[in-house]
């Protein structure tokens, strides 16, 4: 024990979760920045733009505020569950960072064979956070945008996790490292061997089963502010509020991660110049990807109308469930033949 | 390292299971539950079965526990009252039940005591796992799923009042 504590191993595995965790923090906090400010061009507004340079000091400026805000609980509340519940909703959205493989060797836990999976069992607890703040403030709205969003959450929770079979399937593991080094190369030369290219109805069902998993726009039922004022946080202010801000953002990382792992070849990417710069590169090409899922993200948000919610559970069960099974029928039976 | 582990989330686990039993709210019962279930697949890491504990949370933490606490919200059931209890007949079948397992349990502990611990047969990777499932417990498993399909079946039958 003593000496594995000492070792080089261990220190190099604090290295990376401080730099892993710290990156992680403080990008959530710019996706933040990020998506009022594109909302804002997308809509011809100025945006977030006078706490610094473009703004850019915004992030700080809230989290100041949120932290010296006063802490308010509601009269009847059950005061443990209502503390409780933005913790349970913000661990396990940044639990799932311990697997994602940001690079060759920037991964916490790279032995997990399961890591897939693992990301999806931690990301269906998340759930909870909702269900236990809208249970426990006590009070109308939160109620049904609880109930609202869980349904919901159940419902998609299906379709996401089907859509990715058939990608498995083809590539016969279940581990997120492998995934990404079977898509390593090219075909004929110039085509990247990217997922996307042969699974592009999973590709489909998993990005818009994503953005409902996550609960934004077009599918933010369970906050639809002229319906339910803010859903299920409608009693949280201050830091608790922040928790569920967070864990919404970190959640659509994580998911953004997946697909670009899944479908768009993780850090693969040309490699090019001095040892330096190919050390960085495919770290470099994993974030750029991610990056075009949040812009892709934060741009449906700006220009979308909210569904219905029969319509949206419509959506779920009548199409998006019956497309990613045939999907799973047709690439099990040509993972099969071939 | 491993000892103390066990013998943390051994402890966790029974402890959320007793409270599972003892707390009043149905509500508490069901998050004592969660709390059990996640122990449990701490076990099974430690028992190098990390496909096993993985699926567990999905499909006992992550979805059947989340129907329990989802119906729960939605009646918005109230904490047990005293009262005449319905379902006392109950424990005459349940005591009987629960000596039976435990009398299982401690046969099996029996025969293990002073057994030198062997190299695990089975793996707890999904390829090993899966690939026992269709070999040597296929019958079981397709039996597993027939059994599913007619609670699903039966699940329509109800939410449908005419077919």
């Amino acid at each position: 024990m003593i000496e594995y504590v000492t070792s080089a191993n261990f220190l190099f595995l604090i290295v990376k979760m401080v730099v892993i965790f710290g990156g992680v923090m403080t990008s959530l906090a710019y996706t933040t920045l990020l998506e009022r400010r594109m909302m804002a061009f997308v809509q011809m507004r100025p945006g977030p733009n006078r706490v610094g340079p473009f703004g850019l000091l915004q992030p700080l400026a809230d989290g100041l505020k949120f932290l010296f805000k006063e802490q308010t609980s509601p009269g009847n509340a059950n005061l443990i569950l209502y503390y409780l519940a933005p913790v349970v909703s913000l661990i396990p959205a940044l639990l799932s960072f311990a697997v994602i493989p940001f690079g060759p060797s920037l991964t916490i836990a790279p032995d997990i064979g399961v890591s897939l999976l693992f990301i999806f069992a931690i990301a269906s607890l998340g759930v909870y956070g909702i269900m236990l703040g809208g249970w426990a403030s006590n009070s109308k709205y939160p109620l049904m945008g609880a109930v609202r969003s869980s349904a919901q959450m159940l419902s998609y929770e299906l379709s996401l996790t089907l859509s990715v079979v058939g990608v498995l399937m083809i590539w016969n593991t279940l581990s997120l490292t492998s995934l990404v080094t079977s898509q390593s190369g090219t075909w004929f030369g110039f085509i990247p061997r990217w997922t996307i290219l042969l699974q592009p109805f999973g590709f489909i069902v998993y990005v818009v089963s994503a953005v409902a998993e996550t609960n934004r726009l077009p599918f933010d039922l369970a906050e639809s502010e002229q319906e339910l004022v803010a859903g299920w946080h409608t009693e949280y202010s201050g830091m608790k509020f922040a928790m569920f801000f967070l864990a919404e953002y970190a959640n659509m990382v994580t998911v953004s991660a997946l697909a670009t792992i899944m479908f768009l070849g993780g850090w693969n990417g040309p490699s090019f110049g001095p040892d330096w710069l190919k050390m960085a590169l495919p770290t470099f090409w994993f974030l750029a990807k991610v990056f075009v899922f949040i812009f892709f993200y934060i741009l449906i948000r700006a220009t979308i109308p909210r569904f219905r919610y029969d319509q949206l559970m419509a959506f779920g069960w009548k199409i998006l469930l019956p497309v990613a099974v045939l999907n799973i029928l047709v690439t099990s039976l040509v993972v099969a033949l071939l | 390292m491993i000892q103390a582990l066990f013998i943390l989330f051994a402890g966790l686990a029974l402890g959320a299971a007793i409270n599972v039993l003892a707390q009043r709210h149905v509500l508490y019962s069901a998050l004592s539950l969660i709390v059990m279930l996640a122990s449990m697949s701490a076990l099974f890491i430690l028992l190098q079965a990390e496909f096993l504990a993985v699926i567990n949370v999905i499909v006992y933490a992550g979805a059947i526990v989340v129907l329990f606490v989802f119906v729960i919200m939605l009646l918005n059931l109230p904490a047990d009252e005293d009262g005449e209890d319905r379902m006392r007949w109950l424990k005459f079948v349940g005591i009987p039940m629960g000596l039976v397992l435990l009398g299982e349990i401690g046969a099996t502990l029996w025969n293990v005591v002073g057994a030198t611990p062997s190299e695990p047969q089975i793996e707890g990777t999904a390829e090993a796992i899966g690939r026992s499932l269709f070999t040597t417990y296929l019958l079981p498993f397709e039996l597993t799923s027939l059994l599913i399909l007619i609670a699903l079946m039966g699940a329509v039958v109800f939410a449908k009042k005419d077919l």
